[in-house]
């Protein structure tokens, strides 16, 4: 392997002085190896140097998200991103994303439950100019009436269009509200759409003027640049911003759960039945936290790929389903899920696909995992790490996920170490301790039939 | 953190609560000028092997892995009548056992190994793509070429997968999206290959034999229709022995085939399919250009303007920012082999659709008869220029460049040229291919979902 980067250095001749090295040594242990600081506002600055080409992704998070709206208000997270397109004080509204667009750069942002995200991705010499307007929409935000309602019509159509045009969208909503019995991720992020509907411009901006503020940010660059190049621009526009207090995200938590839930859809839009399982899991930062690791390696026994426990006997060997998988989300701040999901073959009944994946799990619970399926999952799960490191963005939403979800910088370096670090035994316990039927929701979507009688036999063994 | 969700294989059924994606930007490709960098680009170098196998190669050692895609001109619009869906159920069923490893072996080879073979076919292409970490690297391609030259098509995985393709085909149908594709491939090409879908049919997906698929495999992957880009830890001299190994063994020449020109048929027809969902899919087009087009880059400014990026186009601003109309609206060039096509698309709240279409001719109308005005004509400029090269930041995009220069015939010293082809378009281009190209009568709609007052004025076209 050569010591420069080759791509950079015959790509763009003119700056090729500024590569030194490859960015990832064989020496670096970690997997992205950032550099940070925090300004004196307490705004956080995270910097992963990549050399590859003179871009920059520049990305601003927030520590608030969907599961932080008030009672009453769901969507406004959601909604004050859409707005925060509009002007400042000093921008017309609209003008930013014309100046990103006329300077060859590209936007978007994004709204979960626990993090909102802003993000262009642009030449390295045109970094300065999107630091000066997102930290300018930071604290400067001027929103119309007009503007409001014309944007709330545009995220009710957002949410016909992601959730109500889908059944399965629907399912999932009503799965999600059922699993959490209390803590607000039983609220879908766009927000129910009674509540968007009366989302005003006076909420928004009291949210906005409570939350938006440097000590509750943090400022990610990727790319072509270093943290000794780029503190001098964070103080510049995001250090001049005076400091307000955050209040610590205090959210409803969940009461012990006793009862197993299962909600159904019939739709006659619907004509392949589906089938899902969420259960209540421990998150990296919340719950039984020592059980997540285990949990990852578990996900990919059951799910990662063919040979995976759920394809292979699912859907391989007894041939009575189309897929199975098993998904977790580790990223969260408060209380994750893990879930399973298969969709049986045709001639399968749902009733025999969900007797299909209890038996999976009685065998995993009485037997286990084996030594060799551990190994090979944390192997899979190892290369996953260095083919993450394969794009610009990747360690930047890796650690701007981390960071807003109460994690640390470690939790993502030290990743590959850790899964590394996993046993046998810790992916039984954890297994054992969190597939319990009483924290989980099953959720079926089903075909609705149009007429009011049965055909008779030919409908026999499918469940309707 | 997590970071193994690198695979998109998760089928889940819906939404959960991740993120929102508030901006839908839509961009078909893009070009590039590089701000303050002589026209130098990326270093692509054209690698021969002994039996004189062409690939293209950017060297990029930032990360130990490689990304090869490859493709065999001809798709599935050469698929046999009555056996649609040929090309696409090969490409699922390559990687699923070949030489002495059955299906689940071979998996397990992949899995075990972190490397990833994926196959597919378009309407014009048979793709494929290799993925491997660079200490796999020999035997991917030894995998690779088992799947191409050697695979089994046992029973089990023929019938495995063709239930799952008669699963995707049911679960299709149930999006408006899909029904609104196959609705205009149908109505535009009434006699044209094109018409049929790349999937197949469920009659036609159950006629498709093993030695319909070894037939496909002996017939079609010639080395005479193969175009090959590799991106990453690579050289060009580690390269070419590969190169002979993997695909050497493959036919000279495929079996010749022909497609005919196609000539869209639209005479500005709204086509309506009732289906009770709160918010209307509705696809709109006519006939544009090829790629090989000497209009291409005056028409792909046009569109740009037109409806290139939700935000800042012309349908954009009038029916999402001015109105709330829509989450998403766009229009985007359709280049095929043997026909060019306009598209556009909104979803949109049946009450609005009318209203909808109405801008939308509207806007069409305008482009043609008015100007742009010189701010437009910069934006776009700048923004198609410059966003080029903020893409290339992976060996997956820089690799689908490769690809796509070599299969649209753009030569090697594409990248060189391109910005001076978009500069070189004047607002009288624009007028000129405006007025040669869009035809506000010819305007055809198709809307899945309840329109109000929207009349259709045909029939929608028969399935077979």
């Amino acid at each position: 392997m050569s010591g420069f980067n080759r791509l950079n250095l015959l790509l763009f001749a003119a700056i090729a002085v500024l590569i030194a090295t490859a960015p990832w040594s064989a020496a670096a242990a970690g997997v992205f190896n950032p550099e940070t600081f925090t300004l004196k506002n307490g705004l956080k600055v995270v910097v992963i140097s990549n050399h590859r080409s003179p871009v920059v992704k520049h990305m601003l998070w927030y520590r608030i998200g969907a599961a932080d709206d008030p009672p009453g208000k769901s969507g406004i997270a959601h909604l004050l991103e859409h707005l925060m397109f509009k002007g400042t004080k000093t921008m017309a509204a609209g003008a930013f994303s014309k100046v990103i667009a006329r300077n060859g750069g590209r936007e978007n942002a994004f709204t979960g439950h626990d993090t909102t995200g802003y993000h262009q991705t642009v030449a390295v010499d045109r970094l300065e100019l999107m630091m000066k307007h997102e930290a300018d929409r930071m604290v400067n935000l001027v929103i119309t009436d007009k503007e409001v309602e014309a944007e709330r019509n545009v995220v009710i159509e957002e949410r016909r269009a992601r959730t109500e045009n889908r059944p399965s969208a629907l399912l999932s909503e009503q799965a999600q509200a059922a699993l959490y019995l209390n803590h607000p991720y039983r609220i879908p992020v766009i927000g129910w759409k009674h509540e968007i509907e009366g989302l005003q411009k006076q909420d928004i901006l009291d949210f906005y003027r409570s939350h938006y503020t440097p000590a509750n940010a943090i400022l990610i660059v990727a790319g072509d640049i270093t943290a000794k190049q780029l503190r001098p621009l964070a103080e510049k526009y995001y250090g001049v911003i005076p400091s307000r207090k955050v209040q610590r995200r205090q959210r409803r938590q969940e009461p012990p759960q006793r009862a197993d839930r299962r909600v159904t859809m019939k739709s006659k839009r619907v004509r392949e039945p589906r089938w899902a399982r969420d259960y209540l899991a421990p998150s990296r930062a919340s719950g039984a936290t020592q059980h997540s690791h285990p949990l990852e390696v578990l996900e990919e026994i059951l799910s990662g790929g063919a040979t995976s426990r759920l394809y292979r006997s699912l859907v391989v060997e007894n041939k009575i389903a189309i897929s199975a998988g098993a998904y977790y989300d580790v990223d969260s701040l408060d209380l994750g899920t893990f879930g399973l999901y298969g969709q049986p073959r045709k001639g399968t009944s749902i009733e025999k696909f969900e007797a299909a994946m209890d038996a999976e799990l009685a065998k995993l619970f009485k037997d286990g995992v084996s030594a060799d399926e551990v190994r090979r999952a944390k192997k899979r799960l190892k290369a996953a790490a260095i083919f993450a490191r394969d794009s610009l963005s990747r360690g930047a939403r890796a650690i701007g996920n981390a960071l807003t979800t109460g994690q640390t910088i470690g939790d993502v370096e030290n990743w590959p170490e850790r899964i590394g670090a996993v046993t046998v035994a810790q992916v039984n316990a954890a297994a054992r301790a969190v597939l319990h039927d009483k924290r989980s929701v099953t959720s079926l979507l089903l075909p609705k039939r149009k007429g009011p009688k049965s055909k008779g036999p030919k409908s026999k063994g499918k469940a309707r | 953190m997590t970071l193994k969700q690198l695979s998109p294989k998760r089928s889940r059924h819906g939404g959960c609560r991740h993120s929102i994606a508030s901006v839908v930007i839509l961009v078909v490709a893009a070009v590039l000028l590089w701000p303050a960098t002589p026209a130098g680009a990326i270093s692509i170098q054209r690698v021969v092997s002994e039996k004189g196998i062409e690939a293209w190669l950017v060297e990029d050692h930032n990360v130990p892995l490689m990304t090869m895609r490859f493709a065999f001109r001809g798709g599935s619009a050469l698929d046999p009548k009555g056996k649609e869906g040929l090309a696409n159920m090969t490409s699922s069923l390559l990687d699923e056992g070949a030489g002495k490893l059955d299906s689940m072996a071979f998996q397990q080879r992949l899995e075990d190994n972190s490397i990833s073979i994926n196959f597919g076919a378009s309407l014009d292409n048979f793709r494929g793509t290799l993925r491997t970490l660079t200490e796999t690297r020999a035997m991917a391609f030894d995998l690779l070429r088992l799947a191409m030259t050697r695979p089994r098509f046992d029973p089990e995985p023929v019938e495995r997968i063709r239930s799952q393709i008669l699963s995707g085909l049911a679960r299709a149908a149930e999006r408006p999206r899909h029904i609104a594709r196959r609705t205009w491939m149908r109505a535009v090409f009434p006699d044209h290959p094109y018409r049929r879908p790349a999937d197949g049919t469920p009659e036609s997906i159950a006629r498709i034999k093993a030695g319909d698929m070894a037939g496909f495999v002996k017939d079609r992957l010639g080395r005479d229709k193969l175009v090959i880009g590799v991106v990453g830890d690579i050289s060009a001299k580690q390269l070419a022995p590969l190169l002979d190994k993997t695909f050497g063994p493959l036919p000279a020449k495929a079996k010749s085939n022909h497609v005919p020109e196609a000539t869209p048929a639209v005479a500005g027809d709204v086509f309506v399919i009732k289906r009770d969902i709160p918010q209307s899919v509705v696809l709109f087009g006519h006939g544009g250009i090829k790629r090989d087009d000497p209009d291409y880059y005056a028409t792909y400014i046009m569109n740009h303007i037109l409806g290139g990026s939700t935000l800042n186009s012309r349908l954009g601003n009038e029916v999402r920012e001015k109105r709330g109309l829509a989450y998403s609206v766009y229009s985007y060039l359709s280049t095929m082999d043997h026909a060019g096509l306009i598209m556009g698309g909104v979803a949109t709240a049946n009450e609005s659709v009318a209203k909808s279409i109405e801008i939308i001719r509207k806007e069409w109308g305008r482009m043609r008869s008015g100007k742009v005005s010189k701010q437009e004509l910069s934006d776009a400029k700048t923004y198609l220029t410059g966003s080029f090269f903020t893409r290339l930041n992976s060996t997956r995009r820089i690799s689908r460049l490769l690809l796509g220069m070599q299969l649209e015939h753009l030569g090697i010293d594409y990248i060189s040229r391109r910005n001076r082809l978009i500069d070189g378009v004047t607002a009288a281009d624009i007028r000129r291919v405006a007025q040669r190209l869009l035809d506000p009568a010819k305007l055809t709609f198709i809307v899945i979902g309840t329109p109000k007052g929207v009349k259709p004025t045909r029939e929608p076209p028969p399935k077979s």
